[in-house]
């Protein structure tokens, strides 16, 4: 061992001599790219149809408005049901795409668990949820509330094509639900920066981004990665706005003064950071969470709470953004 | 992906697809030029992988059904999870005579005999609308007025539907 006349050595330099000896004579084979011709397996041809029918779904929606963070816990799923309620109150025909295929709540947010969807001419019915806003999400389509989300597939490497997976799911919930047209699709987008990337691959210019945060100094630094994400695909502040969530604790009863519950001031440096400007300020309000819970949004249950101003002040802002309904002042 | 032949230095082109049943796939490719066949043997997480694209290698028999890849690929679905609203075929059998014709929105009018329905009763409720839809669509391309087991079969055969 470690001579240099192991009994191995001549078959290494055999087999570096072959190496060298089939570089030297190496064939030129063509490149992919530099085939042109297809195989027949239309594979191109069923992506492109694909694609053509996201496009033609999304064309008959006013605006998609994605609730992102990157950060777990931040609200997302409550704001978007919220906002969607305090939409569909003005008149706006809204629904609500639950990305969140592993951790789904909108169903129940928006009072639907249970709900029935239908099989359409034009795609799957989506279920109709509190106020009148159009509801999809994995849980309607899983057999108990606590099922895990697993796919059927070889149980070993599932990482490998899960991920694909899931994305072709995401886009079944966009392209295939018979949407019809609606002023504000609302997507509810999960935690990590890849399910962003993930819906931006399949709609890549969003009219509108939420991009929710809370004034935690560890929130500020998760979600400044998304902020930067989204930058870097183009989404500039003109597209996309911070809504600090839980900015201040509501007493029950909404009597007296709110109190932070936060001791950090992680919005404001994340606007600064971000360049994005803060579109609203939630406080949290115990009326908010009890509402959401029931399936009855607090801008339909409770208008009067402060949290229920707070996003109906967010859905002025909607309203007003890209793609809304009021032209923009 | 593609294929060249390097002899003939021509790309080969997709002549067959075979699903075993056992989550691999065999898809043969033919050589234009000089008529020499290779088959490409995938794994079942390779087979996996290129199903959850929503794509068949060599096109498609059926068009994409709405929600295809959730309905077929989803454990621990939810058996009622579509309405019996658009799936006229739950209504009572007539025993040894053709039931009244069912409209297919969108798609036309056919009629499905007693002992195609019953067949169609086994189908997993998750998945029996689209699967209705699809052989309604087969029978009235084909100007077939009423679905017998035999024409499922023959759908079947012609679509290659593994298990439907």
């Amino acid at each position: 061992m470690g001579s240099s006349s192991s009994p191995n050595e001549p078959k290494k330099q055999a087999a570096s001599r072959a190496t060298t000896k089939t570089v030297e004579h190496m064939r030129k084979i063509r490149t992919y790219s530099e085939v042109k011709q297809e195989t027949g397996s239309r594979i191109l041809e069923q992506v492109t149809a694909q694609r053509a029918r996201l496009a033609n779904r999304l064309s008959r929606i006013g605006a998609i408005v994605a609730i992102v963070s990157g950060k777990g816990g931040v609200g997302k799923s409550a704001v978007t049901a919220n906002l969607a309620a305090a939409l569909v109150r003005r008149g706006a025909r809204v629904g609500a795409l639950d990305a969140d295929l592993n951790g789904p709540s909108l169903a129940r947010m928006l009072d639907v668990t249970g709900a029935r969807l239908g099989d359409g001419a034009d795609g799957v019915v989506p279920a109709t949820g509190a106020g009148g806003v159009a509801v999809i999400s994995m849980e309607l389509l899983q057999s108990e509330e606590d099922t895990p989300l697993r796919w059927k597939g070889p149980g070993s490497d599932s990482f490998v094509w899960q991920s694909v997976a899931e994305t072709g799911i995401l886009r079944e919930f966009l392209s295939d639900v018979a949407w019809g047209d609606l002023d504000y699709l609302l997507v509810d987008v999960p935690p990590g920066t890849d399910k962003i990337s993930r819906l931006l691959d399949l709609v890549p210019h969003p009219h509108q981004i939420l991009l929710v945060t809370t004034p935690s100094e560890i929130a500020r630094a998760v979600v400044a990665r998304s902020a930067r994400l989204l930058a870097e695909a183009g989404a500039g502040p003109e597209t996309t706005g911070l809504v600090a969530n839980m900015t201040a604790y509501v007493p029950p009863g909404g009597d007296g003064p709110s109190l932070p519950l936060f001791g950090e001031a992680g919005v404001e440096a994340l606007a600064e950071t971000s360049g994005l400007k803060v579109w609203a300020e939630i406080p949290f309000d115990p009326k908010l969470a009890e509402s959401t819970d029931r399936g009855r949004p607090v801008t339909l249950g409770e208008p009067a709470s402060l949290a229920a101003h707070a996003l109906e002040s967010l859905a002025d802002r909607v309203e007003a953004g890209p793609g809304g309904r009021r032209v923009q002042l | 992906m593609k294929f060249l032949c390097i002899d003939c230095d021509d790309v080969m082109t997709f002549a067959e697809r075979q699903l075993p049943g056992d989550g691999t796939l065999t898809v043969v490719f033919t050589c234009p030029s000089c008529g020499r066949e290779m088959a490409m043997l995938t794994n079942p997480m390779e087979t996996r992988l290129v199903s959850s694209l929503g794509v068949q290698i060599g096109g498609r028999e059926v068009p994409e059904q709405p929600m295809e890849l959730t309905r077929s690929n989803l454990e621990g679905a939810r058996a009622d999870a579509f309405s019996a609203e658009d799936l006229p075929l739950d209504g009572p059998k007539t025993a040894g005579t053709d039931a009244e014709p069912v409209i297919v929105k969108g798609v036309g009018s056919v009629t499905w005999s007693p002992g195609a329905r019953e067949r169609l009763d086994h189908v997993p409720r998750f998945v029996r609308g689209m699967v209705k839809r699809i052989y309604s669509e087969y029978a009235i391309e084909q100007g077939i007025e009423t679905i017998t087991p035999a024409i499922m079969d023959q759908a079947r055969s012609d679509l290659g539907m593994e298990g439907m």
